[in-house]
């Protein structure tokens, strides 16, 4: 069972899925907090679902505001960082990079690829997650080789 | 928050329950630095509105060893709670964000964060942020080398790690105050030589604030330079690093007030951004060239002065609202439009209507000098809360100082009722006005009686005191809201002088308190832009320390408050104009 969620783990960031900062959060995981990097997953799914919604909805407007989707994302991307979501984080920055350079289409395009690599992400998480719990708290982060 | 509870561990373990505040509008990133920093032992407070944030920096003022702050917020920019930390609490500010960009650096560098972090934030960076506190305590302790041995004996006795001054004169202090009376009380000790306020943390009175203000506007704002200013303040304990962060704190502030008046400003955005963003200047200078030019002759005979024009006093106030008038702002009837709900000044209308109401209460209300005192700090939010309504004020202000000096200095103290009192004027608005209402009357005999009993003190002073109270008349009568603001900063001057006379160490006290207040003061022009307005109460907790700590401290306070309001209001009075003043009084 370890074994299984080592390597799972492995391959989320073999993936590019993850980063070192996912890392940093099981290191804050003890006893005082045993499912402490699930809470943080938990919480960032719960808070970036309304700035989704904003993005989604600054979105249909015409003319984009550059500038307010600009800061959204920023905020995403700052929340995106925080539990270590690589590949959404570079869908942060390519968004607004468009966003600097004006480009509508392609905001669009990819937010419409941060919204299934963010989905991904959960969805793998998500199972991470209850192998983890089934693994029980013997569990300690270990750095992928 | 209580010094003593954490100085102990403190100095023991070190960096081990440094006091961070941390705020940031992402939960997430709350949580994983809430997280993180706990693991470094240190002692977390979390916030996620940087308002909030603000509000409890200052109602803890010496609660918090280090902020650590995002640089994106949605109610307050990151940059902005920056500033207000470093010249409010002079604490260091970690400013974070996930944009590394160099321009965004530098913008945090020049508000004056210490550091800047960039997310995602590592449990290695955050266990290091000890080093900006003890850094700065390092500064601080050089700062005051070379002083007092006692003072260095006391420092040596509190260890650098509590070179902070609120644990630093515990000593002198009776168990349980609270740091900011420590703050204060400090300044008590020092009272009686304005120049040797000495401190651990060099913290900028009022009386510290004006020099600087002064020398800046001797040099002439264009050309300042650390160097000059602190050779001219001649502050020999000064160093040249205190007054080159004191002025870009000083600039940063006076830039960020004039935007913000550019955008609020109803009449003429750029005019009144100028007044704003020189008011302390102009009206610093107008002070201190008074206060500290003069002779004692001088001084004794504005002292005489001051109580004359006491007497004098109630057609003063009566011509005042029709000056309010002749700018259609105020309702003239003062008691009537007397809000109580203006105490909270939430809007600019309740603004204008409290500001009435202050000067009423002010004028009238001398039952109580310390009651009046009170009001007017909270009148003072209101109004300083008004932005737009800029002209207003001043005239305001001005019944403010004018009736406060006399009220004032006659009066013994009862610093027990002005708490209870202001309390129920705080919190029970719908009460106060009912009874400044009454005390209105009561407080109008009364000045009658004070007005005659400080006549006959004045005694040969009439021929000076008759010219006097005309050009005060004059100025009010003119509807320019400038000159009522030059008749007020008069009567202030008036006042601090009498002050010096009574008791030249009640007013150093009172300038540590004026600075304090001042501070409150330019604050509220933030929350009023924004809309929350929450001082009441930060205010009354705050401010009630110092009324428990000293009776003396009390009676002193509103001068100083006067000193904050011009602060706002003044600086519109035309700088030719003043040399006049001060010729009449003089004459």
């Amino acid at each position: 069972m370890q074994r299984q969620l080592a390597n799972m783990k492995q391959s989320l960031f073999d993936q590019g899925y993850l980063d070192e900062q996912f890392i940093q959060l099981e290191e804050l995981q003890d006893d005082a907090n045993p499912n402490f990097v699930e809470e943080v997953v938990t919480l960032y799914y719960r808070d970036s679902a309304r700035l989704i919604h904003n993005i989604e909805q600054a979105l249909e407007k015409n003319p984009l505001d550059f500038g307010k989707l600009d800061s959204y994302m920023h905020q995403f991307k700052g929340s995106s960082s925080s539990i270590g979501a690589k590949k959404v984080k570079i869908e942060c920055t390519q968004f607004r990079e468009y966003c600097r350079t004006g480009n509508a289409e392609g905001c669009k395009k990819t937010f419409q690829q941060l919204k299934k690599e963010y989905a991904t992400l959960k969805k793998k998480l998500e199972v991470y997650f209850q192998v983890a719990r089934q693994a029980g708290p013997v569990e300690k982060a270990c750095r992928p080789k | 928050m209580d010094s003593s509870g954490f100085s102990s561990p403190r100095t023991d373990c070190f960096p081990a329950g440094l006091r961070v505040l941390v705020v940031d509008d992402d939960p997430t990133w709350l949580k994983i630095l809430e997280k993180m920093l706990k693991k470094c032992n240190y002692e977390v407070t979390t916030c996620n509105l940087a308002r909030e944030a603000l509000d409890l920096l200052r109602e803890r003022k010496d609660g918090f060893d280090i902020v650590i702050s995002d640089v994106n917020m949605p109610d307050m920019d990151g940059f902005k709670l920056l500033e207000h930390v470093g010249l409010e609490m002079d604490l260091p500010v970690i400013m974070m964000s996930v944009d590394g960009e160099t321009s965004r650096v530098m913008k945090g560098v020049q508000h004056g964060a210490c550091d800047y972090l960039l997310k995602p934030i590592r449990m290695k960076e955050l266990r290091n942020i000890w080093q900006h506190v003890f850094r700065k305590r390092i500064h601080e302790v050089r700062d005051i080398e070379g002083h007092e041995s006692l003072e260095e004996l006391q420092m040596m006795r509190s260890g650098i790690e509590q070179s902070d001054d609120g644990y630093f004169f515990s000593g002198d202090l009776v168990s349980g105050k609270k740091r900011k009376d420590a703050d204060n009380k400090h300044d008590d000790r020092v009272c009686g030589d304005p120049s040797s306020v000495k401190k651990a943390r060099v913290v900028w009175t009022v009386d510290l604030h004006q020099k600087f203000v002064k020398a800046v506007n001797q040099i002439g704002f264009e050309k300042v330079g650390p160097k000059k200013i602190l050779d001219l303040m001649g502050v020999p304990w000064l160093t040249r690093e205190n007054v080159a962060s004191h002025l870009q704190k000083y600039r940063l502030y006076l830039s960020r007030l004039q935007k913000e008046n550019e955008l609020k400003a109803t009449f003429g955005g750029t005019k009144n951004s100028d007044i704003s963003s020189k008011d302390p200047t102009g009206n610093v200078c107008l002070q201190n060239s008074i206060a500290q030019n003069a002779t004692t002759v001088q001084q004794n005979i504005l002292a005489k002065e001051s109580y004359a024009v006491s007497g004098q006093n109630i057609l003063i106030h009566n011509d005042e609202p029709k000056i309010c008038e002749g700018n259609g702002k105020v309702i003239p009837s003062m008691p009537t439009t007397v809000s109580k709900k203006a105490l909270f000044g939430d809007t600019a209308d309740l603004a204008k209507s409290s500001t009435s109401r202050i000067s009423f209460n002010h004028s009238f209300g001398p039952l109580d000098s310390d009651v009046k005192s009170e009001p007017k700090i909270q009148a003072e939010y209101s109004w300083s809360a008004e932005v737009p309504s800029f002209q207003f004020k001043q005239e305001h202000t001005a019944h403010f100082h004018s009736d406060h000096g006399f009220d004032h200095l006659p009066l013994p103290m009862h610093h027990n009722q002005v708490d209870s009192l202001e309390r129920s004027l705080a919190h029970n608005p719908g009460t106060s006005s009912k009874e400044s209402d009454t005390r209105a009357q009561a407080g109008l005999n009364n000045r009658r009686n004070q007005g005659i009993k400080n006549v006959t003190q004045a005694e040969n002073t009439a021929a000076l005191f008759s010219v006097q109270p005309e050009s005060h008349l004059t100025d009010c009568h003119a509807i320019d809201p400038i000159q009522c603001s030059i008749w007020n900063s008069k009567n202030h001057c008036l006042q601090q002088n009498l002050f010096d006379d009574l008791q030249s160490s009640q007013r150093n006290l009172l300038a540590g308190t004026g600075s304090a207040l001042r501070l409150w003061g330019e604050e509220f022009n933030d929350y009023s832009s924004q809309g929350d307005f929450y001082p009441p109460n930060t205010f009354l907790g705050n401010i009630d320390p110092f009324g428990y700590s000293n009776h003396e401290l009390i009676a002193d306070v509103p001068p100083n408050l006067y000193e904050s309001l011009k602060f706002d209001s003044e600086y519109p009075t035309d700088p030719v104009e003043y040399p006049i003043d001060q010729g009449l009084y003089i004459a």
